[in-house]
Formats: C-alpha cells, structure tokens, sequence
C-alpha cells in the first residue's frame, strides 16, 4: 500500500489537465466531425466532455482525501514575477474537504449529465456546453485551492462569470435572462466587497498570501478586523445565499439545466461558506469579539426559517429546492456561528464541535441537496413541466427517480437514520452543550436557536411531503404527467449513487467524523475534540456528556421493527389478502384527479399560521353570467409578498437609479462640455496638486 | 448496563408495557370518557378484540396508490416501536440507550408522521391531502414546543440521554418541582393533547370532513394496515405518557434488576400513566373541540410555555 501523500501531485495534475481537456478538446473534435450529419458530433462532443469530467473529479476525490488522510498540503509554486508576490497553489485540510465536496458531487452530476444532455442535441451548442460545464469545474476547485488572494479572486470571478452563461444556456427563455442579469449583478457586488476585505487584510499584513495571512488577521487593529469580517459576510453570504443576499438565487438555480442546478445548489453555494470559514478562523483567529457569532446566528436563524417558509409557497419543483437551499445554509451558518460565538468565550472544544456540525451539513447537504436537483431534473425531462401542480402519480411512472427523491426528501427533512438527521443532531447538541455558558447573551441566543431550528426542520418535512407526494404520489393532475417515462441508466445510476450516499453518511457517521474531526480542531480558535465525537467506530458521543446517538442501531432496529410487524401480521391473520378498489369519492361517480389537493391547498395551513410573514393576497374572479351554484370558470390568483425586494431592494435600486440621473446632468452629450472639463480639472490640479 | 440480566428484563418490559400494554390505556381513556358522559361504554380490553379483528381482515388498497402507502403501515409501526424501546417505564436504563437519545425520539416521531402524511396523499381522494396537510401544519409548531420542553428537561441533567435524565432527576427530587420544570411539563401536556389527535385538537372518535386530521389521513387504511396504524397511535399515546410521567416526575423508577425495585418501579410507572390516561380522559370530556386555525394558538401556548420555561431555567439557574 503506497502512502497517501503519494497521490496528491499526480492526482491534482490529473485533475486540472482533465478539465481543460474537457473543455476544449471536445470542441476542437467537433470541428472534425462537423461534416457528419444527425445528432453524431453532439454525440461525441458529450461522451468526450463529460467522460473527463467525470474522470477529473474522480481524480479530484482522491486527491481530496490523499491530503485530509495524509495531513500534508499540497503546494504548487507559481512561477511568475507579479508585484504582489509569488502565487501559489495551496490546498491543506480545510481546502481539501471543500475539493472532496466538489468532486464527488461533480462525478455524479457528469455522470448524470452523459444522460441529461442528449435533449441539446442539435438545439443548443454541445461544444459551449460541455466547455462551460468543466470549466465551472475547474473554477470551483481553483476557488478552494487557491493559495493567494489575486488567484483567489481570479478563480471566484471565473466561477461567477461561467456560472453567468450557464444560468443564461436557455437564453431564448426571457426568465434565464432576467435571473441571470440578476445573478451577474450581485456576483459583482459580492466581489467588489471581497476585493475591499482583501485590500483591509493587505494593508494589515503586507501579504496576500494564504499560508502568511493565516492567523495574521490578529495583527489589524479591531475596527479593522471588523470591516474584514462584516465584508467576508456580505461578500460571501451573496454567494451562499444568505437572506438578505439571497434574492438572485430562487431565479438563478431553477434557470440553469439541472445538471447545473445542482452543482449550483449542492456545491457552488459552499464556496460562500468556504470564505467564510476561512476568513474568519484561519485569518482572523483564534480571538473574535462575541457579537460576529451572535450575528451569523441572526443571519442563520433568519435563513433558515424564512428558507423554508417560502420553499412552502412554491409549486415550481426547482424553485422550491432553490428557496431549501437558502435553509441548509442557515443551518450550516448555525454550527459556524455557534463555533464563532463558543471560541469568542474561549470554549474551543464546543467550537470546534459546533464547526464540525456545520462542516458535516456541508457535505450532507451537497449530496442530498445534489440528489434531489437531479431528480427535479428528471420530472422535467419526462414532464417537461417544473409546475408540480400539474404533476402526480410518478412513483408509479418514474420508479426508480421517486425511489431515489423520496430518500433525498427524507434525508433533507432530518429523518433518522439518514445523513440530514446526523448532522442537524449534532448542531442540536454543539447548542444544547452551549447552554451551560455563563453569558447572558448565549443563554437567550441559544434556545432560540435550537426553537428555531426544531421549526426549520417540521417545516422542511411538510415542505417535502408536499413536494415528494403533490408530485409523485396520487394522480397523474395532467396529460404530461400520466405519460411521463423514466429516464436513462446513466441518470438513474447517478441518482442511486447520491442516493446510497445519503444512506452511508448517515449510517456511518465515523466515515466522515474521523477526517473532519481533526479538520475541525486544527483551525486557530478551535481545539481538537480528541476523538471524543467517535467512540467505538459508529458511536457519536459530544466530549463530556454521555449522550450518544447510533443510527446504524437505530436503521437496523427499524428495519427490524418491520420484519416484525409482517411477522406479527402472519401469526395473527395468516397470509395477507389485498384487495385493490377505487379510493372514496365522496359519494360521486368516480374520483378524477382534479379532487385531490393541490400544492396551494397544501400549505395554506402554514400560509394562514405564518401570515404575517407571506401577507398573501388572493383574487377569485367568478364568472357572472351563471348560476351561483354551476359555475363554468373560477381563477384564482395568489401572491405573497416579497418581503426584502420590496423594503430593501427595490429602495435601494431607486436610489441608485435617482442619483444616477442627477448625474445625467453633468454629461451633456457636447464634446465642448467635456473639453471646458478638462480644462477645469486641469487648473484645479495645478494650482492644488503642484 | 453491564449483565444481560437487565437488559433482556427491560427489552421485555419496554415491549410489555408500551407495545401491548397501549391498547389497554386506550381503553381505560374510552372507558374513562363513557362514563363521564353517563354511558357505560366498552370494557377496557375492546381495543385489543379490535385489533384482533383488524388484524384478520383483508385489505382494501385504493387504485391510485403506490408502494408508499404498503409499506407505511409497517414503517410507522416500526419507528413507533424503536421509540418504545428508548423511553425508560420502569428501569432507569433502556435497551438500545447508547444508539438515540431525545432528539432521535422527536424525529423518529417525524419519520413516522411522514410517511403517513405521504399515505394520505397516495391514495388520490381528497381525505388524504386534506389530513396530511393540517397534520404536517400542525406539527411544525409541535415539534419546536416539544424540542423545547424536552430540552429543559434535558438541561437539569446536563445531557439529552433519556436515561441520564430520568436517573439525574430522581437522584434530586427537588428540581422536579423547579418552575422552570413545572412550565415545561404544561407545554408536554399540551404537545401531547395535539401529537396524539386528542381534543382540542383534533378527535379520534369521529370522521367528520370538516374536523378531522388524522383519521382523514388514515381514512382509506383497513384491514391489517389499519391494524398497524391503529397500533402505532395507542403505543405513540403511551410513549408520551412515558416521557410526560419519566422526564418529569421519575419517581419510583427502578435502578438496577432487583426483584423488588422493578416490582415497585411496575407499581409506580402504572399509577403515573393511570393518573395521566384519567387526566387526558377528563380534558378531552371537558373541552370542546377548536376551530382548526385556532389551533395553531393553542400550540402557540405550548410553544412559549416551553420557551418560557427553558430561559427561567437560566435566570433562577436550578
């Protein structure tokens, strides 16, 4: 057995050729096959492309783990003579966990994606796409590789501006423009403040050099360190999607093919959580003032919950994975504010379990999360429709992607013994262990964080059960429905491998705990938690306290408990006899699909409970001429309020808009206007500035 | 648990007193209400001769359905069942203790409800939609109260293992009287009244269109699957009077496997769950059924009350 370290240089140039390969090669074989007719070139430009992605992030994976196994960094030297310093690839723990989230959802989107795109065949630039699709890739694994601030933002813009065509593939669709006109604006903004954190560490520490800037951020005056921090959240919370910056990404995620979508959703989000994590424990640790964790917690708090609850109002199936997104960020932000606040008070083992929490959700959350995009992306294959008040009854017709969402589904909603409930378990615990601080403001902080998040997590399972059985259970609500098919065995293979994941990670906590446990204790403000999150292999037990949870126990015991049931069945009642009749109708001649309740009626209970929030306003208009009891045509409209576009967007964009035409009147269109300029400044400068 | 002794006692216990024991607190409840209502009403085993009956009858599955809705039955009874053997009744330490503690227990209820809620909407009609959604509605302010409560529970003990907390609890009697305790205990109650489909929150004695929940969810269920259903609420009944009467008030509990202690334990778990089944009994005789959106204020109650309780824990610092 080779040592791991080994791998790490052979792997990561495998890795970095494979996706340049897979982004020009199969446009340069496209050119020679631009003769052929049919769908042939298209052809052989998807196998090629997305075979080496797939190959490149399979190489990405063991590089991932050959760094977090071996505990050595990986370092690349640039070199070049810039004036900032020589640049460097520098991947170590923190950036190989990140790399190996990346990478093991991009191997099961490409793979995925070997089936999906066969519907761009001769429709849409095969070449662009694939070329695009690895170069996002590529972007997102120079993102967390990167060792230098310049090749940081170098990467970060590439990601940006990629994902930008992406979201704009679909571009004769007006919505994909909007959304990503929208997107590119606050990616932008996002950036312009990342490029002011950097230039604050800069001035700081004279280095933008990852390794230098690690723990050097202590070295900047407190205001200083401040600024660093409140830019690192807003800069990065664009990307992750933190209410309030989230607004682009409900239009963006569902506006790209849904192979995009869920790297979107799954990983690229991360990469806001990435510099956050960074930022804030490797730059500017191991001390932080208490009010940087209280503030994450309102921001995870606020996300998570009104994640979730707009999730609730939505019937377009990608919209509402998008607007869940937004959830699972707040609850990783729960473990990384928690971990923020804990170490401010100098309790580095609770951050560091706290972290660890909001580390695992990461993971977690990308491979459901990943899952449950790729399944969204099947219905709409087969439906061609994202409207699920127009689906139903798929289990039947889509077997294999209603198996595989339903699992995602019940991972998402926190089921035990799936990987959601293991990682929103030990968020439960990091603030449960938080309450015995003695500080006033972790005493109110916490309990209602864990109030909240216990709601987040109800919420979440009612929003899944409406999204799982208003789409795939009842009755087919329309023709595209009832005549859906399956989809191909490369997609359904990518989803069951997601899915096993999702049972794996839950299963078998230890798997990940004992890479990510060392990871979580080695960055500055946080403390090794010494194995005591690991006992016995599959055993969770948060040091000093003998609570434990093992759901390797608890999905053989329910499986168990169900072979017991049927057990018990046959010795009362002998064999099952099944009968198969038309569902209750209500006394009328036959049950129609129209009867059953619709994604909308689903969730008034919560529109009415939480009305505050939605301030929903609805219009039925009847039509006059009949009869009071026989009407022909009802419409019904329902909107809810959104709630940050119109107090804090659209203020802001009227601002802008005002001071921009009060600026209109300086540019006159005359080139003399601009000559007597000149002239002015001119003057101005010499007698000022001699 | 270091012997087989205890543990093979306390799996048998476990599986005694809140498997087959929770039809029996069923019918003292039915019992308990008949004859507040001046009716002599059924003995107190029919919940079993119903179950029997259910158990024998064929099943009728609706034409629309999936696999969802036959396996549900079967995954309900089995969480159920998994819960029922991680909640203390008589022995201070469980059977499978080191594998979930009272977060699982909360969300092993969410798995069940689940999947019951995606039965509903399986079988096409109208009924199902109609429970799964005032169901999921209502347990999404349940479950937060019920976190909250549990974990100030939690708190006197310094950790969320149930047994931990039960054997913390009765080592000091006078933090069971702690305000903070009494305010969590209220907001249980009330958690209880609504995760078991009790009035005022929803009625199990009747199948009204406008009122019901979760017999609307249920509604196309028969034969051997209602069996299972049926038998997973009676136990999900007694697991809350379990926690209710454990997490709270432990007293009595038998510490180790003697003869004696478990014989007392018996005693003091059965006039607890006794106690709490009449006090159900007389709340559901006594109240009226709410309006289904003045529910959620009731849960609201709870919610606070349990907010309310875990923050007073910290400023009269027990």
């Amino acid at each position: 057995m080779p040592d791991w370290a080994d791998f790490r240089y052979p792997a990561f140039t495998f890795m970095i050729t494979g996706y340049v390969l897979g982004a020009f090669l199969p446009g340069i074989a496209g050119l020679f096959a631009r003769g052929r007719s049919g769908a042939a070139p298209d052809r052989v430009m998807k196998n090629l492309g997305f075979t080496l992605a797939l190959a490149s992030s399979v190489a990405g994976c063991i590089l991932s783990l050959a760094i977090l196994i071996s505990g050595k960094a990986l370092h690349v030297e640039m070199r070049q003579s810039l004036p900032f310093g020589a640049m460097a690839i520098h991947a170590d723990g923190l950036s190989a966990f990140f790399l190996g989230v990346i990478c093991l959802i991009g191997t099961a989107v490409s793979a995925y994606s070997l089936g999906y795109a066969d519907a761009y065949y001769r429709r849409k630039s095969m070449a662009l796409f694939v070329m695009l699709y690895n170069l996002f890739l590529l972007s997102m694994a120079g993102v967390v590789t990167a060792g230098h601030a310049l090749l940081f933002l170098f990467f970060w813009e590439a990601m940006s501006l990629v994902t930008f065509f992406l979201i704009n593939f679909e571009h004769e669709d007006a919505a994909s423009r909007r959304a990503a006109f929208l997107y590119v604006v606050m990616a932008h903004t996002g950036t312009a403040l990342l490029v002011v954190m950097f230039l604050f560490l800069f001035s700081g520490t004279g280095t933008m050099d990852f390794s230098a800037l690690s723990g050097g951020g202590n070295r900047l005056p407190a205001a200083a360190q401040s600024v660093v921090f409140l830019c690192a959240i807003a800069g990065f919370g664009v990307k992750a999607g933190i209410i309030p910056f989230h607004i682009w990404l409900p239009e963006a995620h569902p506006a790209a093919p849904s192979n995009v979508s869920a790297l979107m959703s799954g990983v690229m989000i991360k990469m806001g959580i990435y510099g956050i994590v960074r930022v804030c424990f490797d730059f500017l640790g191991p001390d932080f003032p208490e009010w940087w964790g209280l503030l994450i917690l309102i921001l995870a708090v606020t996300s998570s919950v009104l994640g979730v609850l707009y999730a609730l109002m939505e019937h377009d199936l990608k919209r509402l994975l998008a607007f869940h997104s937004i959830e699972n960020i707040g609850i990783i932000l729960m473990g990384v504010g928690g971990a923020l606040l804990f170490a401010s008070l100098g309790n580095r083992l609770l951050a560091s379990l706290a972290l660890l929490a909001g580390l695992y959700h990461v993971l977690n959350h990308a491979t459901f999360k990943g899952l449950l995009f790729l399944g969204a992306g099947s219905v709409n294959r087969a439906t061609h429709t994202r409207n699920i008040e127009e689906l139903g009854g798929l289990a039947k017709r889509l077997p294999w992607t209603a198996v595989f969402f339903l699992t995602g589904a019940a991972a998402i909603s926190a089921l035990p013994p799936l990987n959601g409930f293991v990682s929103e378990w030990l968020t439960f615990q990091a603030l449960f262990l938080g309450f015995h601080i003695a500080d006033l403001s972790v005493k109110i902080a916490v309990p209602l964080t864990v109030a909240l998040l216990a709601l987040t997590g109800a919420l979440a399972a009612a929003c899944f059960v409406k999204a799982f059985g208003i789409t795939f259970l009842g009755l087919p609500r329309s023709d595209r429905a009832g005549n859906a098919h399956e989809s191909s065995p490369a997609m359904i293979a990518a989803m069951g491998s997601l899915a096993l994941l999702c049972v794996v990670f839950g299963l078998a906590p230890g798997l990940v705990l004992s890479v990510l446990d060392p990871l979580a204790g080695s960055l500055p403000g946080t403390h090794v938690t010494g194995g005591n999150v690991l006992q016995g292999g599959i055993m969770l037990a948060p040091s000093g306290d003998s609570s434990g949870i093992s759901p390797l126990i608890l999905g053989v015991t329910i499986i168990l408990g169900g072979g017991i049931a049927l057990a018990a069945g046959l010795l009362a009642g002998g064999r099952l006899r099944r009968r198969e009749a038309p569902t209750w109708a209500c006394g009328l001649p036959a049950l129609t699909p129209r009867m059953q309740y619709t994604a909308t009626g689903f969730s008034k209970p919560i529109r009415m409970i939480f009305a505050t929030v939605f301030r929903a306003r609805h219009e039925i208009e009847v039509s006059a001429e009949s009869s009071p009891y026989f009407r022909p045509s009802i419409s019904f409209e329902l909107k809810t309020e959104p709630l940050f576009l119109k107090y804090m967007y659209e203020p802001a964009y009227r601002a802008i808009t005002g001071s921009a035409r009060m600026f209109r009147r300086v540019q006159t269109g005359h080139i003399q206007t601009y000559l007597a300029y000149i002239f002015c400044t001119l003057v101005l400068l010499l007698l000022f500035a001699r | 648990m270091s012997d087989a002794g205890p543990i093979a006692l306390s799996l048998f216990l476990q599986v005694i007193l809140l498997c087959a024991g929770a039809p029996l607190i069923s019918g003292i409840i039915r019992k308990t209400k008949a004859r507040l209502q001046h009716r002599r009403g059924a003995g107190i085993f029919q919940p079993y001769a119903d179950l029997a009956k259910l158990m024998r009858k064929d099943v009728i599955i609706p034409a629309a359905a999936s696999w969802v809705f036959r396996t549900t039955p079967y995954l309900v009874f089995s969480s159920t069942l998994v819960i029922a053997l991680l909640v203390p009744t008589v022995l201070v330490p469980v059977l499978l203790n080191p594998a979930g503690d009272i977060i699982t227990v909360v969300y092993l209820f969410a798995l069940g409800r689940f999947f019951i809620a995606l039965a509903g909407l399986d079988t096409g009609g109208a009924f199902g939609g109609l429970g799964a959604s005032r169901e999921m509605s209502i347990a999404s302010i349940i479950e937060p109260a019920m976190m909250l409560a549990i974990f100030t529970a939690a708190v006197t003990a310094g950790s969320t293992n149930l047994s931990t907390i039960a054997a913390a609890l009765s080592s000091s009697p006078a933090s069971m009287f702690n305000p903070a305790h009494l305010l969590a205990f209220s907001g249980l109650f009330i958690v209880t009244m609504a995760e078991t489909g009790r009035i005022p929150v929803d009625n199990p004695d009747t199948h009204l269109e406008l009122t019901m929940i979760h017999e609307a969810m249920i509604l196309e269920y028969s034969g051997r699957y209602m069996a299972f259903i049926e038998l997973s609420s009676q136990m999900k009944l007694a697991i809350f009077l379990a926690l209710l009467s454990n997490m709270f008030f432990p007293f009595g509990m038998a510490h180790s496997a003697a003869a004696g202690a478990v014989l007392s334990g018996c005693a003091a778990f059965a006039s607890k769950v006794l106690v709490l089944a009449v006090v159900v009994a007389v709340v559901e005789s006594t109240n009226a059924k709410l309006r289904l959106f003045r529910v959620p204020e009731l849960l609201m109650v709870a919610f606070i009350l349990s907010l309310l309780a875990l923050i007073l824990f910290f400023i009269i610092g027990a």
